[in-house]
């Protein structure tokens, strides 16, 4: 009986357990391969360690109780998570929110964007087998860490978002620290390049490696800068603009290929343009109120569901939430980007060495707590 | 003639106890160092606590070693995993015994010297597979096999190159190549085979961007995965005794051993230039680690057998045909 469950037993293949105590898998993944010598026969990801059950601590608590357990979700973009939520929620129970708000929560969740992304640059340079342009990454993620300290009151998990606006007004010091953070992040690129992204060896590491074609991209629900790097400038920001998105002026870099080096590319270009993004909206930042005085603490959204979806610093996210009307949601479904972003690369590992699958699997960008949630 | 080859003996045996306490200063020092050009290059200061600059650091972390416990995984072959890392220290030590530190400083100046530190040197590869697969963990086993083909590619480009340095001087004699490199250094007579013999070097070495056999975010930690307390602590003790030991080679080929530049000693002695060439190799070697990501293992073996190996034959034949015709 039992026989007809387990696999065949393939000759000259052997188990690696890749995780999920591994240095390169960012967390508590585990990727079981099947090797031949160093070549991976067959990829399967297992997932669920970092199980929290966050969803249904939503279903437990009021609307503006679980803006903490947002950020614990994608602990390197909680700035993008929080403000995707207040965003759902207030488009569920029609919420207005001040304009100077709404440009104050651009000009935060692309910091915390960026912050993100130079995080990504620093693990996959070490992935590499590069340590020194880690420390250098996060010698800046460091600045952003501490302008947001100034604002939210915390580095990582910022629940700094509340319905209808911010918990806190935006000083001159901040908007200086900002304009100086961008200034030096600008005079940084060069440093990148000449480490990184010109070194031949980072080349050869990368490019052609861990292709992903569009076809597996739309399989799989890849979004995000890994499928931007298919060629598909599917940007949420542009696609359904929210926020002040429409008014400011950006491009959407897209890859050709869908290779790692692509993905390189396209990260490090939508760091300068969440750069433009903040110099704009700095610029355009109106005065008034930060916060809709008018909200009530135990918010009762009319009955309905909705799903809102956002472009976090990995993807498209998304908020599904079900009202019945009482202060607590019924249902709170959130769509994540990194899972289609790991299940992709069972096709993508298919057949490439051991030291190109961990050169893909960084390459991706994953964040295993959102996935595991 | 029996007292002579008692001296002789007495000679050996001081110069090894010598060396030993070298080869381990030597280490330590060259961790801290590491620390410190790595701290430095990453905008860091590196360590500083312990002891003035933080020199002590090493010393508090090497006891630390030799008081953990030595785990012996269950399933392993328990006779080779104790054997190893003994394996690949002693090779090394050996080094020590031809290097010409300064004209009166040779423990042993044997005619065959540099023979013989490259003989002893293709030990720590067997030390390497007999670690890794011993362990029976699958990362062991892996770096192991890496090893061992990393090993076989590098060793080729690095003894053609040391045979066109052969062939000038006609001797294997440490003293003697040295000798002769009074008023020119080698590696501007021989710039294409000094290069790949340090590019070479690093890889003999597993130094990054070489370093594959024990590639951390690929293998976990390579062929030593298993090794614990002071049996990882040889390993360690053993690749910054090597990387000792192939830049004293390349000083004493291509640099000049213990001569000034061009002839100009002003009046340094000479284990003063030997040392101070030796360290500046080193890190370089240290510098290159922390610049540059790792080369993919199939990668570097097409680098060696497509292009260092074949360059590094040419650089020989012209060699011998220009020895020929002066």
């Amino acid at each position: 009986m039992a026989e007809q469950f387990l696999e065949p037993v393939v000759e000259n293949v052997y188990t690696l357990n890749l995780g999920p105590q591994h240095p390169s898998t960012h967390g508590v993944l585990r990727v079981v391969l099947d090797l031949d010598g160093e070549f991976i026969v067959r990829t399967d990801p297992v997932i669920g360690y970092g199980h929290r059950g966050h969803e249904k601590m939503g279903e437990n608590r009021l609307y503006k109780q679980f803006m903490p357990n947002t950020s614990r979700m994608d602990y390197l973009s909680g700035m993008l998570y929080n403000h995707g939520y207040v965003l759902a929620v207030e488009k569920l129970a029609g919420i207005e929110v001040p304009e100077r708000a709404k440009y104050i929560r651009v000009i935060c969740s692309e910091l915390n964007r960026i912050s993100s992304h130079l995080l990504w640059f620093g693990t996959y340079v070490m992935d590499l087998g590069g340590f020194t342009p880690f420390l250098y990454a996060f010698d800046d993620r460091e600045q952003i860490l501490d302008i947001l300290d100034r604002v939210s009151g915390s580095r990582l998990t910022y629940s700094y978002c509340r319905f209808g606006g911010v918990c806190q007004d935006l000083d001159s010091v901040f908007i200086d620290m900002t304009r100086a953070f961008l200034k030096r992040l600008r005079s940084r690129w060069s440093d990148y390049e000449n480490l990184v992204t010109k070194n031949i060896i980072f080349i050869h590491r990368t490019r052609d490696v861990g292709v992903i074609s569009l076809e597996q991209a739309r399989q799989f629900g890849v979004t995000g800068p890994n499928l931007r790097a298919c060629g598909v400038a599917f940007d949420m920001r542009r696609a359904e603009p929210y926020e002040v998105y429409d008014r400011l002026d950006f491009e959407i870099p897209v890859g050709t290929k869908g290779d790692a080096l692509d993905r390189y590319y396209v990260r490090m270009i939508e760091m300068e343009q969440s750069c433009r993004i903040i110099e704009q909206a700095l610029d355009q930042l109106p005065g008034g109120a930060f916060l809709n005085p008018k909200v009530p603490d135990r918010l009762r959204p009319p009955k309905g569901d909705l799903y809102f979806g956002f472009e976090s610093a990995r993807g498209q996210t998304g908020y599904y939430i079900v009202s019945d009307g009482s202060t607590m949601p019924y249902r709170l479904h959130v769509r994540v980007p990194s899972f289609g972003n790991l299940h992709v690369l069972v096709e993508a590992f298919q057949g490439t060495l051991l030291a190109d699958a961990i050169s893909t699997m960084g390459s991706v960008d994953l964040v295993i707590p959102e996935i595991d949630r | 003639m029996g007292n002579e080859v008692g001296s002789e003996w007495i000679r050996l045996i001081v110069g090894a106890v010598i060396a030993l306490a070298f080869a381990s200063l030597n280490a330590l020092f060259l961790v801290w160092l590491e620390r410190k050009v790595a701290g430095h290059i990453q905008l860091r200061p590196g360590p500083k606590e312990v002891g003035p600059f933080g020199l002590l650091q090493t010393i508090a972390d090497a006891l630390k070693l030799v008081g953990k416990e030595l785990i012996t995984p269950s399933a392993a072959d328990k006779k080779l995993f104790v054997i190893a890392p003994v394996l690949i220290f002693m090779p090394v030590l050996v080094g020590f015994l031809v290097l010409p530190f300064a004209p009166e400083l040779i423990i042993r100046d044997m005619n065959l010297g540099v023979l013989l530190i490259f003989a002893f040197s293709t030990f720590s590869v067997l030390a390497i597979l007999a670690g890794g697969w011993s362990s029976n963990n699958k990362y062991a086993l892996l770096g192991a096999i890496r090893s061992v083909a990393q090993n076989v590619a590098y060793e080729i480009p690095l003894l053609l190159t040391v045979m066109s340095v052969v062939l000038m001087v006609n001797s294997l004699r440490f003293s003697e190549i040295v000798q002769a490199q009074g008023h020119i250094w080698f590696i501007f007579l021989q710039p294409v085979a000094g290069l790949i013999y340090l590019i070479s070097a690093t890889a003999e070495t597993n130094r990054a961007p070489f370093d594959i056999p024990e590639a951390e975010s690929e293998l976990v930690a390579g062929f030593h995965t298993e090794y614990s307390g002071m049996r990882f602590g040889l390993f360690f003790l053993a690749e910054y005794t090597n990387m000792f030991i192939v830049s004293a080679v390349a000083t004493s080929l291509f640099f000049g051993g213990w001569h000034g530049p061009f002839g100009f000693d002003m009046k340094i002695p000479g284990i003063v230039w030997f040392m101070l060439k030796t360290y500046f190799l080193i890190f370089v070697i240290m510098w290159v680690r922390w610049t540059f990501p790792r080369i993919r293992f199939d990668q570097l073996m097409n680098f060696s057998w497509k292009f260092m190996i074949p360059v590094s034959l040419a650089n020989l034949l012209v060699t011998a045909v220009v020895l020929k015709f002066i």
